[in-house]
C-alpha cells in the first residue's frame, strides 16, 4: 500500500499553518485604453529595478571583490577598488592552500566529517522527536513541547561552560564528539520544530490506513512518514550543513589542536599568524571555505527558502 | 505558525483537550518516549544538566584544575564593580539596539519594494539573501576586516572622491558601527520572512482602500503595517535573542581582544576571555546567566509591548 502514496499530493503543496498562500490574483497585462497607466506603472517598475540594482550591486559588490583580489598580486589589493583584472594571480591559492601546518584541504575533510555527522544525527533524532510530538499522544506532551520551543530561545552561552566540564572530563576535547553528539541528541530543537510542522500537513488518514494493515508506529514512520517530509529532511540537511561548516564558537572551543582544527578555525589561526603581510592567501583561502555554502545555496536554495518562510528562523 | 505563536497558544489553551487528543489519550506512551528517548537524553544530558550546573557555579570559584568553591554571591558581586563588563554591556545594547532596528527596516524596505509580482524577482531575491548565509562565517568577517581597514576597499572608494578616510576598525568610535553594518548586510532572511508575510495579505484590502481613495502611504500604514504585525514582532523577538549572542564578527574583526580601547567587546566576548582564557568558569557562568536574565527581560518587554502594536486578524 505504501506505493500508492506516491500518488498523493505532497503536503507541502497544501496550505498547512503558516504556509504562505498566494491571494493575488494573476497580474493582468494593461489593455490598450489605458495606456498612459500603464506607462505610469513601467516608470514605476523601472524605478524598483533600478533601487533593487543598486542596493544588491552594493550588497554583492564586497564579495566580487574579495573573488576578484584573491586573484591579484598582494600590493594591488589596498590599491585597486576596481573588479577588473590585468593577469591571473593563482600563487595566492597555492601559497595559502600550504601556509599552515596542515594543506587547507585537511582542515576542509575535518569540517566535512563535523558535517556529515551532524547532518545525521539532526536528521535522526529530530525526526523522531518530531513524530511524536506531531502524531502520539503521550503524558507530559504538552510540558515537554513547550519545553522544546523555549530551548530554541535559549543562549547556548548558559551551558556552554558546564557542556565544556563535561566533555572535557570524559577525554573529548579535540575530538569532533563535543561537536557532533548534541546534534545526535536532537539538541538543534529548530529543527524538531520545523518537522513537527511539516507531518502535521501531512494527512492522517494515511497513517490511519497504514496502522489498519496492522503497522506499527515504527513501522508507519519509516514507511509512511519519512517518504512524505523528504523536504523537510532536506531543508534540515542544508542548514545543518551551513550552520556546521561556519560554526566558530564551539570549534573555537573544543578543536585547540591544529590536527583537529576544521575550516573556521583554521581560518582564525591563518589571520592570526599572518596579520595583514599575505591578504591575497587570506583571501583565497576564504573563498575556498565560502565555496561549499556557496554551492549548497545554489542547489538548495528552494528549500532554505521555504524552510525560512514557514518556520521564521534564520 | 511560529514557535513564538505556537507557545503563546500553548499558554491559552492550557488543559483543553480536543476530541481527537481525548480519544487517542494515554495510547502511545510507550512508543511516544521510545521516539523521544534522544531529544530526552539531550535535554537532560546536554540543556537542563548544564543549566543547573552552570547556575552552580556561578556561586563557586571554579577553575577547571581544584574543586569549585564556594562563595556565595561573591561572583555577582564582583560583576557589579567590573568596569569592563560594564562597558561590554553597553557594547552589546548599542549593538542589539541600533542593529536589529536598521536591519529589520531595511529588510521590511526592500521586501515591499521586491512585493508586487516584479520580473527577477528570484533572481534578486537570491542576491538579497546570500549574505544572510555568509555573514556568520570567518571568511566575511575577515573581509569585513580588510574592507574597514585604513588603506581597506571602503577608504579606496572614498579616496576617488578625495575623502581621507578614518581607520574604520582601529578607531574606537567607528569600530562597532561597521560590526552593525556586517550585521544589516544579513537582511536577508527577515526579508524572506516579510516577503512570505505580504503575500499572506489579501489584494482586496487594497483594492476596497484604493476604492475608497486612500493613498500609497495610508494604505502602507493602515493596511500593510498592521497585518504584517504579527510577523515584524516575530523578527524582532528572534533578532534580539540571536544579536545578544553575536560573538565571530566582533571575535575575528578584532582580533580577538575586543579592541580598539574595549570598542567592540561584546558581553559574549568578554564572557569567552573570562571562561575559557583565564578559566575563571564560575564568573563566566554567573556572567551566562546575567546575560540569560537580560535576554528574558528584553523578551518580556517585547512580549508586553506586542500587545499595543501586533495585530492578529482571527
Amino acid at each position: 500500500m505504501t506505493t500508492k502514496l506516491e500518488t498523493l499530493p505532497t503536503p507541502d503543496k497544501k496550505s498547512g499553518p503558516g504556509k504562505p498562500t498566494n491571494h493575488r490574483k494573476p497580474k493582468v497585462r494593461e489593455s490598450r485604453g489605458t495606456l498612459a497607466f500603464s506607462r505610469a506603472q513601467r516608470g514605476k517598475a523601472l524605478t524598483k529595478h533600478a533601487i533593487l540594482i543598486l542596493a544588491g550591486g552594493l550588497m554583492i559588490y564586497p564579495l566580487l571583490w574579495m573573488i576578484v583580489s584573491s586573484l591579484r598580486a598582494n600590493e594591488l589589493i589596498f590599491r585597486e577598488p576596481g573588479l577588473w583584472l590585468d593577469s591571473l594571480e593563482m600563487s595566492n591559492y597555492t601559497d595559502g592552500w600550504s601556509a599552515l601546518t596542515h594543506p587547507f584541504g585537511h582542515y576542509m575533510i575535518n569540517s566535512a566529517i563535523v558535517v556529515i555527522g551532524s547532518i545525521l544525527g539532526n536528521l535522526i533524532s529530530c525526526s523522531m522527536a518530531a513524530y511524536a510530538f506531531a502524531r502520539l499522544q503521550f503524558t507530559g506532551k504538552k510540558l515537554f513541547f513547550g519545553i522544546m520551543l523555549l530551548t530554541i530561545m535559549l543562549p547556548f552561552h548558559v551551558v556552554i561552560v558546564p557542556q565544556y566540564i563535561l566533555f572535557s572530563q570524559i577525554g573529548w576535547v579535540n575530538t569532533f564528539w563535543p561537536l557532533i553528539v548534541p546534534k545526535l541528541l536532537a539538541t538543534e530543537a529548530f529543527f524538531v520544530f520545523l518537522m513537527v510542522q511539516f507531518i502535521r500537513g501531512i494527512p492522517r488518514e494515511l497513517d490511519e490506513a497504514a496502522r489498519i494493515d496492522g503497522a506499527g508506529h515504527p513501522r508507519i514512520f519509516l514507511r509512511v512518514i519519512l517518504p512524505l517530509m523528504v523536504p523537510a529532511l532536506a531543508t534540515t540537511t542544508i542548514f545543518t550543513f551551513i550552520w556546521t561548516w561556519n560554526d566558530f564558537f564551539g570549534a573555537l572551543i573544543y578543536l585547540t589542536d591544529p590536527d583537529m582544527f576544521t575550516v573556521p578555525v583554521a581560518l582564525r589561526a591563518f589571520v592570526d599568524s599572518q596579520s595583514a603581510t599575505s591578504w591575497g592567501s587570506l583571501f583565497a583561502m576564504s573563498i575556498v571555505s565560502l565555496l561549499p555554502v556557496f554551492l549548497v545555496f545554489l542547489f538548495g536554495q528552494r528549500f532554505l527558502i521555504k524552510g525560512i518562510a514557514t518556520t521564521g528562523i534564520k | 505558525m511560529s514557535a513564538i505563536s505556537e507557545l503563546s497558544s500553548i499558554s491559552r489553551r492550557k488543559g483543553k483537550l480536543s476530541a481527537e487528543e481525548k480519544k487517542a489519550n494515554g495510547r502511545d506512551n510507550k512508543a511516544a518516549y521510545i521516539f523521544l528517548l534522544p531529544w530526552l537524553v539531550g535535554l537532560v544530558a546536554i540543556t537542563i544538566g548544564p543549566m543547573i550546573m552552570s547556575l552552580y557555579l556561578s556561586f563557586t570559584d571554579y577553575n577547571l584544575l581544584q574543586p569549585p568553591e564556594w562563595v556565595g554571591l561573591d561572583n555577582f558581586t564582583r560583576m557589579l564593580t567590573d568596569a569592563r563588563l560594564h562597558n561590554s554591556l553597553g557594547v552589546t545594547f548599542t549593538y542589539v539596539l541600533v542593529g536589529v532596528p536598521l536591519q529589520l527596516a531595511v529588510a521590511l524596505l526592500i521586501a515591499l519594494v521586491l512585493d508586487k509580482g516584479l520580473r527577477g524577482l528570484p533572481f534578486y531575491r537570491s542576491v538579497f539573501y546570500l549574505p544572510s548565509l555568509l555573514g556568520g562565517s570567518v571568511a566575511v568577517a575577515i573581509l569585513w576586516k580588510q574592507i574597514f581597514g585604513t588603506t581597506g576597499l571602503v577608504n579606496q572608494v572614498l579616496a576617488m572622491f578625495g575623502i581621507q578616510g578614518p581607520g574604520w576598525i582601529s578607531d574606537p568610535s567607528t569600530a562597532l558601527g561597521s560590526i552593525i553594518l556586517l550585521h544589516v548586510w544579513t537582511f536577508g532572511a527577515p526579508m524572506i520572512i516579510f516577503l512570505a508575510g505580504l503575500r499572506q495579505i489579501p489584494v482586496m484590502y487594497y483594492e476596497a482602500a484604493k476604492v475608497d481613495g486612500a493613498t500609497t502611504l495610508q494604505q502602507f500604514w493602515r493596511i500593510t503595517m498592521p497585518m504584517l504585525s504579527p510577523i515584524l514582532f516575530f523578527n524582532l523577538v528572534l533578532q534580539i535573542i540571536g544579536s545578544f549572542q553575536s560573538f565571530t564578527q566582533a571575535f575575528i574583526v578584532s582580533g580577538g581582544n575586543g579592541g580598539p580601547s574595549d570598542s567592540t567587546m561584546f558581553f559574549t566576548l568578554y564572557l569567552y576571555q573570562k571562561g575559557f582564557g583565564q578559566f575563571d568558569m564560575g564568573y563566566a557562568s554567573a556572567m551566562a546567566w546575567f546575560l540569560l536574565v537580560i535576554i528574558g527581560v528584553f523578551t518580556a518587554i517585547n512580549f508586553i509591548a506586542s500587545k499595543y502594536w501586533v495585530f492578529y486578524d482571527d
